[in-house]
């Protein structure tokens, strides 16, 4: 999806704001929604798509773990393991009566195959592919021009360029599908390198190299 | 979102994962212990410390970056595939993820906030040396920039160069110094 998440080369951000001697934490709560995500965390696909799909304007003001607050509500309603009202019956037996803006953006277009249990590890995502790579090292590829509704890991800024492969990492599970409960269909993975004028036209800097990694079905040869 | 309204939203959420039996009081604590004990950037500056002190382990660390860690057990998730990359002479590298936040946990601990903000992840790709001098950090004109963009599950370290006047540390007192920053690709070592 065209989403707010989708931020390489968007300008007007200003600068890169640094805090000294960072904690992990900022409160109480932000270690909270680290280790339930953690501990519920069977399919990473899943909880990124609903992390992409809340309201832009949550998106950009909460903080990191306000994102992925919104994003554990939704991914855990869509699982059916808790309903939007039972979060605010819980709520109101805490003293909140009006929720306000809710970042949590629930689908009905992501299927129900939830099996996740506390304390699993996070699976490894690297399959074994019987099929060869369509494409080698050092070979010109370009990546396909739009995106897809759903869930995707190809960035706006990169559709459409043209680049070459630098890497073959083998086949992984495709979060595009995986995301959505419609099973793992791993494809072979490349790192592709493309210049920054490319990307970005002549404002770039001449020597700049960007590396992505992209799956099989976001590029083609030429 | 204000900070109060989450964290009582934070609370309701926990609270009924409990009361469902989905997740126990306890492996809330345990999990936020071990991050804030064990899972931290000490665990790469240790790879990079070694990394510089023997070839053949450099040789290995950059050829198969999981593989040459395995030996220190490190915890904390995040590396199915550790990519390691040297900064060189005519080459500078940093890593960003611009769809999310993806960062090698286990090596480096959970990223900082400035990783996960737009502004970075925005800008770094399209206009690195600026970013970085904004940051302190000014990549001499003769090296090429090189951005890792991680968008799949591959995770990024970069091994950055043994600043001059380093060499005759030892492994233990180098691991001291190699900063977080330096692992991401932000900050030059031993740059004034």
């Amino acid at each position: 999806m065209d989403g707010i998440h989708d931020l390489g080369g968007k300008e007007g951000f200003g600068r890169v704001q640094v805090e000294e001697k960072e904690p992990y934490f900022h409160e109480q709560w932000e270690s909270a929604v680290f280790a339930m995500v953690i501990n519920l965390g069977d399919n990473t696909d899943r909880f990124r798509h609903s992390v992409e799909r809340i309201d832009p304007v949550s998106y950009l003001t909460d903080t990191y773990y306000g994102r992925w607050l919104g994003g554990l509500e939704s991914k855990l309603v869509e699982e059916g393991l808790i309903s939007q009202a039972e979060v605010k019956q819980k709520l109101l037996s805490l003293g909140v009566a009006d929720e306000g803006r809710v970042a949590a953006r629930p689908s009905d277009k992501v299927a129900v195959e939830f099996k996740a249990k506390a304390n699993q590890e996070y699976p490894n995502a690297a399959r074994t592919l019987q099929t060869e790579p369509l494409f080698q090292e050092g070979q010109g590829v370009v990546v396909v021009p739009t995106g897809v509704e759903g869930h995707t890991r190809l960035p706006g800024y990169v559709r459409g360029k043209r680049g070459s492969i630098v890497a073959l990492h083998g086949g992984w599970v495709f979060p595009d599908t995986h995301a959505h409960g419609l099973g793992e269909n791993p494809e072979h993975l490349y790192t592709v390198a493309f210049s920054g004028i490319e990307l970005w036209g002549e404002e770039a800097d001449a020597d700049l190299e960007i590396r992505i990694d992209l799956f099989e079905s976001y590029i083609r040869g030429f | 979102m204000s900070n109060s309204d989450a964290s009582v939203r934070a609370e309701a959420l926990e609270s009924l994962l409990i009361d469902k039996g989905l997740i126990e009081a306890d492996q809330i604590d345990q999990t936020i212990a071990l991050y804030n004990e064990r899972v931290g950037p000490m665990n790469g500056a240790r790879v990079v410390a070694k990394a510089w002190k023997n070839a053949d382990y450099r040789k290995k660390l950059l050829e198969d970056g999981s593989k040459a860690i395995e030996e220190f057990g490190f915890v904390g998730g995040q590396i199915d595939k550790l990519v390691v990359i040297e900064n060189t002479a005519s080459v500078h590298n940093v890593v960003v993820c611009t769809l999310c936040s993806c960062y090698p946990w286990a090596v480096l601990g959970l990223p900082p906030r400035w990783y996960k903000d737009p502004a970075y992840r925005s800008r770094v790709v399209r206009e690195p040396r600026k970013v970085l001098e904004e940051m302190g950090t000014v990549v001499p004109e003769d090296k090429l920039v090189r951005v890792w963009d991680s968008s799949a599950e591959i995770r990024y370290m970069i091994l950055p160069e043994l600043p001059p006047g380093w060499s005759d540390l030892s492994e233990a007192d180098l691991a001291e110094r190699v900063s977080r920053d330096s692992m991401i690709g932000v900050e030059i070592l031993g740059a004034v």
